[in-house]
């Protein structure tokens, strides 16, 4: 198996490492050589978060190039917009419609663009626009808005949806298993 | 049974590996990119493990606990290593009993740091090893070579990692805990152990012979490993950079340094003499470059393609010995920025606020409150090292001398976690030596840029049992400061009413802030309200700098909102507003 690039993009607070976990321990079970890199520190303050996700036979750098990205899993628009030009050619972006005010825009410095879809679509990659917060709503807990992004990327890789729903139960506090998979299901519809 | 796997981070592997190697004692003071390390110690029941005040105090302890006999780890992030210098260059003429490894892990790219200094150049220094792990598997299996090196040569072993190595994740195949060789009790052996002028005169010169001793195992260890292929282009790479050149040059050959301190010389001029074309891909200084020029071995490139700024990556390395331009996709450009930002309901907030109001100049320090130098707050104007805040103000103050300009007055704000770093000292410097300056000290409870570790203030170990909290008016009023002030700093008019007092007053005065972490003690009040008829747009709220506040419009009304789910009620906002236009929710 080629190299699988995972990048997820969102902002501090929304899940985005939990998402990574999930990808990275159904790639193991895979039996795939797996790699995970992000940087903490200043993320829990509301900054930008990313994620590099990459599983193959081999994968010797943690970290994702720019243009080399095979999915991009936006969790908020734009921040999915901010890392479009990680993705490489004939990539596929799956984002979250939500939209989070970063302090640049609450302070009123700058405005929070209008046309961030539009955007996104005019770099004419394969492109999936997902209610995250509305599917985890109805999942349950709007918290779950991350799975809802896992479960709509799950549904474009080689791997048995039961490996996902057995790594989201061993993962997932027993509590929040049922809503997580509800919201998985959710995601992994939206897409078809 | 096939071996056990995990994925781990780099962090999570030290962690791992030091349990399986036996060590008895670990000790640390927090610091991105090394915090997770003993964060994931303290859940091996094996090890004592524990929060110092700083770098020096936990090295000073590991040092304790080797001469003890016991096998040892000392961790920080790369500046660190600065505060416990002064013990780490005498442990090394004293070496070791049980074997000690000090883990620094550096910050190339600053992302959490305020310099990207390349502390392989201690080992260098100190004359110790350095040893570097590219991935989790290294970095867990490394730590046992490491503790034997240590033992083998009487000498603390300087483990470097970078933040690419500390957080990022890889497989890991897990073994199981071996109890250390030697025996824990202490033995009293003065002329290793008690560095005066006579037995130090005795240490050096083995110091010098152990370094030459090292190079010979250089040359044989496992740690440094050649990888043979294509000999066009031979490469001397280490760390992350060993995977960044496997993935951009697969077909090169690698010298593949484990060891990066002290270099194995016959290897490296056996590579480069099968090799057309040597290179040195190392991010940070020319370490290697240098040494081996030394040796007197062509180097064609190093450092003349690879930057000493800021971290390599696949993509650039291909790119420079290619020749080619880097072709990347650009990121969209002018889109809005999300910088880090103070939590709602931060107690920092309000601080700030004022001191930009009161338009003194402030002298910073290290921590969450660090952020208020951004915008749109921007009332931090000095930030060095951890401690540096009050010590800083006092030099400011004598040599601005006696002024009633508040912009040529200073207010040093420093944090609990770093008071007790390094900030005692400097206040006791201020009672000393009479300085008229204002020192903030806010008490949040914890060490909070970090991720909220326990500290001597927070009342808990690291492992979580209490402890005595360190009453800091109490400490700050024994170092003989009168005017020693608490502020709420929910409350903006108490602030500055009592910060105009302060810098209005020949004397110095402490002002004390206790208001625990909302982030870390999950502390959240009720949501407030903006009231759309009173509101006028006027963004006067906007500059506290909060998430949960944005500026809406609807056609030419422009209102400001507040969104519930992130608001935590602190109030800050509305005691701003002119209008009245922010209240409780009813």
């Amino acid at each position: 198996m080629e190299t699988t690039n995972i990048l997820l993009a969102g902002v501090g607070g929304q899940g985005v490492l939990l998402a990574s976990q999930i990808f990275t321990s159904v790639a193991i079970e895979a039996e795939l050589d797996v790699k995970q890199s992000e940087v903490h520190g200043m993320s829990q303050r509301g900054g930008s978060v990313t994620s590099h996700v990459r599983f193959g036979k081999k994968v010797y750098s943690p970290t994702i190039d720019p243009g080399e990205a095979d999915f991009l899993i936006g969790f908020e628009r734009l921040e999915t917009l901010r890392n479009m030009h990680c993705l490489k050619a004939g990539g596929t972006v799956v984002y979250n419609s939500m939209r989070i005010n970063p302090g640049t825009v609450a302070s009123g410095a700058v405005e929070y663009p209008g046309d961030v879809p539009e955007q996104i679509a005019a770099f004419g990659e394969k492109t999936f626009l997902i209610d995250g917060l509305g599917l985890a709503e109805q999942a349950g807990n709007t918290r779950s808005s991350n799975v809802v992004m896992v479960g709509a990327v799950s549904s474009f890789l080689p791997i048995p949806e039961t490996l996902w729903e057995s790594k989201i139960k061993e993962i997932l506090p027993p509590k929040l298993v049922d809503l997580n998979l509800k919201a998985f299901h959710l995601g992994r519809d939206a897409v078809k | 049974m096939s071996a056990k796997k995990a994925i781990l981070s780099g962090n999570e592997a030290i962690a791992r590996g030091v349990w399986e190697a036996g060590v008895k004692l670990a000790a640390a003071y927090p610091g991105t990119p090394s915090t997770e390390i003993l964060e994931n110690v303290k859940n091996y029941s094996d090890i004592y493990s524990e929060w110092a005040p700083n770098e020096k105090v936990a090295l000073e302890v590991g040092i304790g606990s080797s001469i003890a006999g016991a096998r040892t780890l000392v961790t920080m992030k790369h500046v660190g290593v600065n505060v416990a210098a002064d013990p780490l260059f005498t442990f090394s003429y004293t070496g070791v009993n049980g074997g000690l490894i000090l883990v620094s892990a550096d910050d190339p790219s600053m992302h959490s740091s305020q310099n990207e200094q390349d502390n392989r150049n201690y080992g260098k220094f100190a004359k110790i090893p350095v040893i570097e792990a590219a991935d989790s598997q290294e970095c867990k299996d490394f730590v046992a070579i490491a503790l034997e090196l240590s033992e083998k040569f009487d000498t603390p072993v300087l483990y470097r990692t970078t933040t690419r190595i500390s957080h990022s994740k890889s497989i890991v195949t897990l073994g199981e805990r071996k109890e250390q060789p030697g025996k824990v009790g202490l033995e009293k052996n003065m002329p290793k152990y008690t560095m005066l002028p006579v037995s130090a005169k005795r240490r050096h010169p083995l110091v010098e012979e152990r370094i030459l001793k090292l190079k010979e195992y250089a040359e044989t260890t496992e740690l440094n490993r050649v990888e043979m292929a294509d000999t066009k282009i031979g490469i001397i790479t280490n760390g992350i950079s060993y995977q960044y050149v496997k993935e951009a040059l697969p077909k090169a050959s690698v010298l593949k340094l484990g060891l990066t301190y002290p270099l194995p010389e016959n290897k490296i001029k056996e590579f480069a003499g099968k090799v057309d074309k040597l290179l040195i891909v190392e991010e940070g200084d020319p370490f290697f470059e240098e040494q081996v020029k030394v040796m007197g071995v062509k180097v064609d490139h190093g450092k003349d393609l690879f930057p000493l700024t800021g971290e390599l990556s696949a993509a650039f390395i291909k790119a420079q010995v290619e020749g080619a331009t880097l072709d990347l996709k650009a990121a969209v450009a002018d889109l809005p920025g999300r910088p880090p930002a103070f939590c709602p309901g931060c107690s920092h907030r309000g601080i700030f606020t004022i001191l930009r109001k009161l338009k003194v100049f402030v002298s910073g320090d290290i921590g969450c409150y660090t952020l208020g130098a951004l915008p749109p707050i921007t009332a931090m104007h000095t930030c060095v090292c951890m401690g540096a805040s009050i010590s800083m103000g006092h030099g400011m103050d004598k040599a601005v001398g006696k002024n009633d300009d508040y912009s040529q007055k200073v207010v040093s704000v420093i944090g609990d976690s770093t008071f007790f770093h390094s900030g005692m000292t400097s206040l006791l410097n201020c009672i000393y030596n009479k300085s008229a300056s204002v020192a903030m000290i806010l008490d949040n409870r914890t060490t909070g840029m970090t991720g909220g570790q326990e500290n001597p203030g927070s009342g808990k170990t690291l492992g979580g049992e209490d402890a005595i909290a360190a009453d800091i008016p109490a400490l700050v009023k024994a170092f003989g400061i009168k005017n020693v002030v608490k502020i709420n700093p929910y409350d903006l008019k108490d602030i500055e009413d009592k910060m105009r007092a302060a810098l209005d007053s020949d004397e110095m005065t402490v002002v004390v802030v206790e208001a625990p972490c909302v982030l870390r003690y999950r502390i959240s009040h009720p949501a407030w309200v903006v009231d759309r008829d009173k509101c006028t747009g006027c963004k006067q709220c906007l500059k506290v700098s909060c998430n949960a506040l944005s500026l809406e419009k609807e056609g030419d009304d422009k209102f400001v909102v507040i969104d519930p789910n992130m608001c935590a009620g602190c109030g800050v906002c509305a005691q701003v507003c002119k209008f009245d236009a922010i209240g409780e929710a009813k």
